[in-house]
């Protein structure tokens, strides 16, 4: 059975070698400051205690006041899950993030697809661009503010795209 | 003497034959040599997500139909269980029994499928294919027994599946089990030790185990390099610790290894088909609607609920606000993700090889775009 672990702990081992990074812990996740998130990713993956190989999943959600990245990290030589979260843009404006491509290759398209439909950018990323919709498509469809064609016809507000799409 | 050559710049698909649907690839090619790809999603992007976020937890089953839709039991299993977990459901055992065999048999179409198509891309047109195509067909007929449908299932709902087998699913269910593996004999007779088979799969787009742990691949890919991950062992969800199954692994990393890790997987599912069978016990497929209600509220949180899918690990990730719709579903695509080395798998090789290393991944568009 995989060992998810706890917030509170996982804070705590993130402190003792990142002093600063954490924001709030609850029971299953960890929030931590976006300025030291290479630091942190790089300290899960290659550090004894930790070895999170895996980087199953990245995505965001949209929270209105502010968007969450939210990473879900598995250790294959520990059999060990855990969640860690960031909070960025807050107040709606410059979302963005460090890149974790070069610690785990498998963010690649993961935080294109973020960023194509969420509109969060990753700082240093190696191929930073839309991969769903294509270039030039207006906004970005999983943000709660994107009016779709259909929501436009139900409230009468401008669609975000007047293609129609 | 060497002969002078140029790169050239091919554009294949959307519209071909041998990428698996929808898939486009900017190609430079040195002769007959790979020296860039640049992979084009999209084509099949229909906003599942978006979609998703104006209908209630039930409704959403439809969508996960249409993702993968070689495999849409195991699509409705790892969301079933996300909401399950979000919500705090206990499932009804029978309703776990039946979606296990379900997902169990969907697992053997899904790789059947592949298996099909993989030898298709080798220029083997028509006869693997069609007797893959004829066993899966078998399986689809189950399926039309269960829950009606035979693609877009949409069979199961929070807390087990929305009706139970019919009688005659039983017997037919037996005997199909005998004509899968009559099939999967069949089909390693003519393959498995085939010459051609080998002279073009073997040592072909090798990837170092490290590497494919590094870029999130999981699944059949994974285990070809002799890793052992297989969630329904490491992490066991329903009732897979009661089941006994042998984890395939092949350390070869090539395309002729996961084309065997795949065959052999399906002998596999078959064991855990007939120990479901055996253990399965009367009683209700799903907790009746004073329990659960049709519409669940869950508390606001978020869950996140991997399974092992036929193609990786196949997880779903809802956020509630306490609402009747999910806040925010992400779907953690196997088959996009299984994309990522696709580079390092084809540059250098030769353009024969292209389209079998492609079948070799195992892709599904409907995933890729979801």
């Amino acid at each position: 059975m995989t060992t998810a672990w706890s917030g509170a702990a996982l804070a705590e081992a993130i402190e003792a070698f990142a002093p600063g990074s954490v924001e709030k812990s609850a029971t299953r996740d960890v929030w931590l400051n976006p300025n030291s998130i290479l630091v942190v990713c790089e300290g899960l993956k290659t550090r004894s205690e930790f070895r999170f190989d895996l980087l199953s999943s990245v995505t965001a959600v949209d929270y209105i006041d502010h968007f969450e990245v939210v990473y879900h990290l598995t250790s294959l030589p520990m059999n060990a899950s855990a969640v860690i979260k960031t909070r960025v843009g807050l107040g709606r404006t410059d979302a963005s993030v460090p890149s974790v491509v070069s610690i785990w290759r498998g963010a690649d398209y993961q935080e294109r697809e973020v960023w194509d439909l969420m509109g969060i950018r990753f700082e240093g990323h190696p191929n930073h661009k839309r991969i769903m919709l294509w270039e030039g498509f207006p906004g970005h469809p999983l943000r709660k503010d994107y009016v779709t064609y259909d929501q436009s016809i139900e409230t009468g507000i401008t669609a975000s795209n007047e293609d129609g799409v | 003497m060497a002969i002078k050559t140029q790169p050239v710049t091919v554009n294949l698909g959307p519209q071909h034959p041998s990428t698996h649907g929808v898939f486009r690839m900017r190609v430079m090619f040195d002769g007959e040599e790979i020296v860039d790809v640049e992979p084009v999603f999209g084509y099949l992007h229909r906003g599942s997500e978006k979609l998703a976020e104006e209908r209630t937890y039930t409704q959403v089953v439809t969508l996960t139909d249409r993702m993968d839709y070689v495999s849409s039991m195991l699509n409705n299993h790892a969301y079933m269980l996300a909401v399950e977990k979000l919500a705090g459901i206990e499932p009804s055992p029978r309703g776990v029994w039946l979606r296990m065999i379900a997902s169990e048999l969907q697992r053997i179409a899904s790789h059947l499928v592949a298996t099909g198509f993989l030898l298709q891309d080798l220029g083997a047109l028509g006869t693997p294919l069609i007797y893959a195509m004829r066993e899966r067909e078998n399986i689809l007929d189950l399926f039309e027994m269960l829950c009606g449908a035979r693609i877009t299932n949409s069979y199961l709902r929070p807390g087990g599946v929305f009706m139970d087998a019919p009688d005659e699913f039983w017997p037919a269910l037996k005997r199909s089990l005998v004509d899968i593996l009559n099939t999967i004999d069949e089909l390693e007779t003519y393959l498995s030790g085939n010459e051609i088979v080998f002279s073009r799969t073997k040592g072909t787009a090798v990837l170092p185990p490290e590497l494919l742990i590094n870029a999130s691949i999981t699944g059949p890919m994974l285990r070809a390099s002799g890793v052992d991950w297989d969630l329904r062992h490491r992490n066991p969800y329903d009732y897979y610790d009661k089941v006994q199954f042998n984890r395939i692994l092949h350390t070869a990393s090539d395309n002729y290894a996961r084309y065997w890790v795949r065959v052999q997987e399906m002998r596999e599912s078959l064991k855990i088909i007939h120990q479901c069978v055996e253990q399965i016990e009367p009683g209700p497929v799903r907790p009746s609607f004073d329990e659960i209600p049709r519409l669940i509220r869950p508390p606001v949180g978020d869950a996140y609920v991997a399974i092992e899918g036929s193609k990786g690990e196949l997880g779903f990730y809802l956020v509630s606000d306490g609402g009747i719709s999910p806040y925010r579903m992400h779907v953690r695509a196997s088959s996009l993700i299984n994309l990522t080395l696709l580079r390092d798998m084809l540059i250098g090789g030769l353009f024969g090889d292209l389209f079998v290393t492609f079948g070799s991944v195992d892709l599904n568009m409907g995933e890729v775009d979801r």
